[in-house]
């Protein structure tokens, strides 16, 4: 691969480009969003117990190599299934493990 | 280790722990009910707590993932990360950044090769979420640096700053199953995320080819002619376009201020100590 | 940035015998807005352990209308290695950042070797224990500076390895660290009713002058293997009857408290919680007038 020298007039010439382009410093609605602190995510350390379950958390996984019985149930495609099969995925009918 | 007699109170939470996570084992001596007899549902109380919890914060992490597992096989696989990979920090803000590797190295969702990546961008999401507060590069200090100093100019990411190169739709699947975006996802397409938080708010973006390997650069501390050699060489001939990507990244909130008068007097050139750490 | 210099202004930090609530992030803009007359409110301290953001924004303007209540939940002061020093000096800078009125963690551990298994777990009350709770709990007064408050636990097992009682054990840590108590009454309700023993009688042994805080919440009821009452601090609901009425009854024993109500899971629209926080504070107010007769006399 040949060598791309940038030379200091590469350089201030990609610079003065690149804030010229730019008319807006920040973000434009960076104001609107600071008066309503953001997206909150929910606090990830609680003193809560999980209600009522008293079972969900023990349920075990017979997880050995590929023996894993489910298939994912979401949005998700696979790309190279044995047979070639592709797109959406249904549930299989299964003992699901509640987590 | 320490070694104490059977039945003493040490050896009793000695005992508990283990036990919290390992569903098959017997529950631990000395946990009693009120009638003084073992209870196994009392002590299951606990093993819920523990797992469905941590559960809980996995899932809470990459909302995209979940979508695309769907949420029992989201649990499933979380149930058997939590396992495997408990936690070893109280502060659970960080708990959960080996999903990816995990989900990579988990053969029945081998034939699903994108979503480690996902995973990773939901990471770099929520490491920006929580990354200092600091004020981006604004253009017009870049523009106030004398133009002899700009190609030894050394340029730090903002504190909030990850990127990511991704042979996947990475941003794509994001916007469609986290931010329900109703865009068209082909597979076949690779991409370059950027993720930013200038503010408040995470900001996620394509970047242009080159793009990434030029922050890599910067935030090895080099130079901006360095840098840009280094990107302009990452990628085939032509394709990279410095001044756009220095746009993009002024636009995203990428870099972090420095201090002009500094820049001018040299300080923050290549040939000085470059970036402070 | 635009609002830290009304920062410096106000930031009220004594908290009174006045209710509060645990602060939640969806509920941040509608208070800020609302501005409602509420005592104070506790946050836990470990989600505001990252370095950044929205959870340190949020708080920071929260801090400068309201006073802030601290509350640990990950130190594991009960576990049998040494404690977590990184962990405290979190704590510590926290507490420097925020200077909460009350600050405070459980009767409890959740860290194991190294594993962290975010509950609060049980420890047996011997004398072993007792003696290396005291020393963790003098090391994190000695770090941070300032009395700590110990939340007794709510419990769901016993340790056939236990010599004495909850309460005595309580009683023999503020006599030994001199560290105060929150009293969560409704973990007194869950405890009790799950080791079967009387609530008022816990509450009449309970070293109620040590006393700086009550915590108020929701419990989920289930059933043990022998199918008596196994309740769960769920902190999913409203505060049960029950738990108000043991309320009324601790507050004659340890006078008006800050009193705070917990409610982490299902977390209701903020008019719900700020209602529930309404409903404790009158009685906390009545508790206070009754104070006031009584000096009166």
């Amino acid at each position: 691969m040949k060598t791309r020298s940038m030379t200091a007039a590469i350089v201030a010439g990609a610079v003065a480009s690149a804030v010229t382009s730019l008319s807006v410093a920040t973000p434009a609605n960076a104001q609107a969003k600071e008066k309503c602190y953001g997206v909150s995510l929910k606090g990830k350390n609680d003193c809560k117990a999980g209600a009522g379950t008293t079972c969900a958390g023990t349920s075990t996984v017979d997880y050995q190599g590929n023996a894993w019985t489910l298939v994912p149930a979401g949005t998700c495609v696979t790309m190279e299934l044995p047979d070639g099969r592709k797109g959406s995925l249904t549930e299989l009918d299964r003992d699901l493990p509640k987590a | 280790m320490r070694f104490d007699p059977p039945g003493s109170a040490v050896a009793a939470l000695e005992a508990f722990a283990p036990a919290l996570l390992e569903g098959e084992r017997d529950l631990p001596d000395g946990i009693i009910g009120p009638d003084g007899k073992p209870s196994p549902r009392r002590f299951n109380v606990y093993r819920n707590n523990v797992v469905v919890s941590l559960v809980e914060a996995v899932m809470d992490s990459y909302p995209a993932v979940l979508k695309l597992l769907g949420e029992d096989y989201f649990k499933a696989v979380a149930r058997l990360f939590v396992i495997n990979n408990p936690p070893k920090s109280p502060v659970l803000i960080w708990y959960g950044a080996a999903f990816a590797e995990f989900l990579e190295s988990f053969p029945p969702l081998a034939a699903y090769g994108y979503l480690p990546d996902v995973a990773r961008l939901e990471w770099a999401w929520l490491e920006a979420y929580h990354a200092a507060d600091a004020a981006p590069l604004q253009p017009q200090t870049l523009a106030s640096v004398p133009g002899d100093l700009l190609a030894g100019l050394k340029i730090a990411p903002h504190p909030s700053c990850r990127w990511l190169q991704s042979p996947w739709p990475v941003v794509s699947l994001l916007a469609v199953n986290r931010f329900e975006s109703g865009e068209v996802v082909d597979l076949a397409e690779a991409q370059e995320v950027l993720v930013t938080r200038p503010d408040l708010d995470v900001e996620v973006r394509l970047m242009r080819p080159g793009c990434a390997c030029l922050l890599e650069a910067l935030s090895a501390g080099c130079s901006l002619s360095e840098a840009g050699e280094r990107a302009a060489q990452s990628v085939q001939e032509d394709v990279f376009q410095f001044d756009m990507c220095l746009s993009d990244l002024l636009a995203a909130g990428a870099l972090a201020a420095f201090d002009p008068e500094e820049a001018a007097a040299g300080f923050l050139s290549g040939g000085s100590n470059g970036i402070p750490d | 940035m635009s609002f830290s210099s009304s920062m410096q202004r106000r930031r009220p930090s004594g908290i009174g015998a006045r209710t509060g609530v645990g602060l939640k992030g969806e509920h941040v803009a509608e208070i800020l807005e609302t501005r409602p007359d509420i005592g104070f409110f506790e946050v836990h301290a470990e989600n505001y352990m990252g370095a950044g953001g929205v959870p340190h924004r949020q708080l920071e303007a929260i801090r400068c209308e309201y006073p802030v209540s601290l509350h640990g939940v990950g130190l594991s002061i009960g576990a049998i290695g040494v404690l977590d020093e990184a962990h405290l000096a979190r704590l510590k800078s926290l507490n420097e950042r925020y200077e909460p009125g009350l600050f405070s963690e459980h009767l409890a551990w959740s860290t194991h070797d190294t594993t962290y298994f975010n509950d609060l777990l049980p420890v047996p009350y011997d004398e072993e224990t007792l003696a290396r709770v005291c020393d963790h709990i003098d090391r994190v007064q000695d770090v941070i500076g300032r009395r700590m408050l110990l939340e007794n636990p709510s419990t769901y097992v016993a340790f056939w390895q236990s010599t004495m009682s909850e309460t005595d054990f309580l009683k023999e840590i503020v006599r030994r660290t001199g560290c105060g108590l929150l009293l969560d009454v409704n973990n007194v309700h869950v405890s009790c009713t799950n080791q079967q023993v009387s609530a008022r009688d816990y509450l009449a042994a309970f070293p109620v002058e040590a006393v700086g805080e009550i915590h108020l919440g929701g419990h989920a009821p289930d059933l043990d293997d022998e199918g008596r009452p196994l309740l769960i601090d769920a902190h999913d609901r409203s505060v049960d009857d029950a738990v108000w009425l043991l309320f009324e009854e601790a507050l004659l024993l340890c006078g008006p408290q800050p009193t705070l109500i917990e409610w982490d899971n299902d977390v209701p629209a903020w008019p719900v919680l700020l209602s529930e926080a309404e409903a404790a504070d009158q009685i906390v107010q009545r508790a206070e007038l009754r104070g006031e007769q009584r000096r009166a006399v």
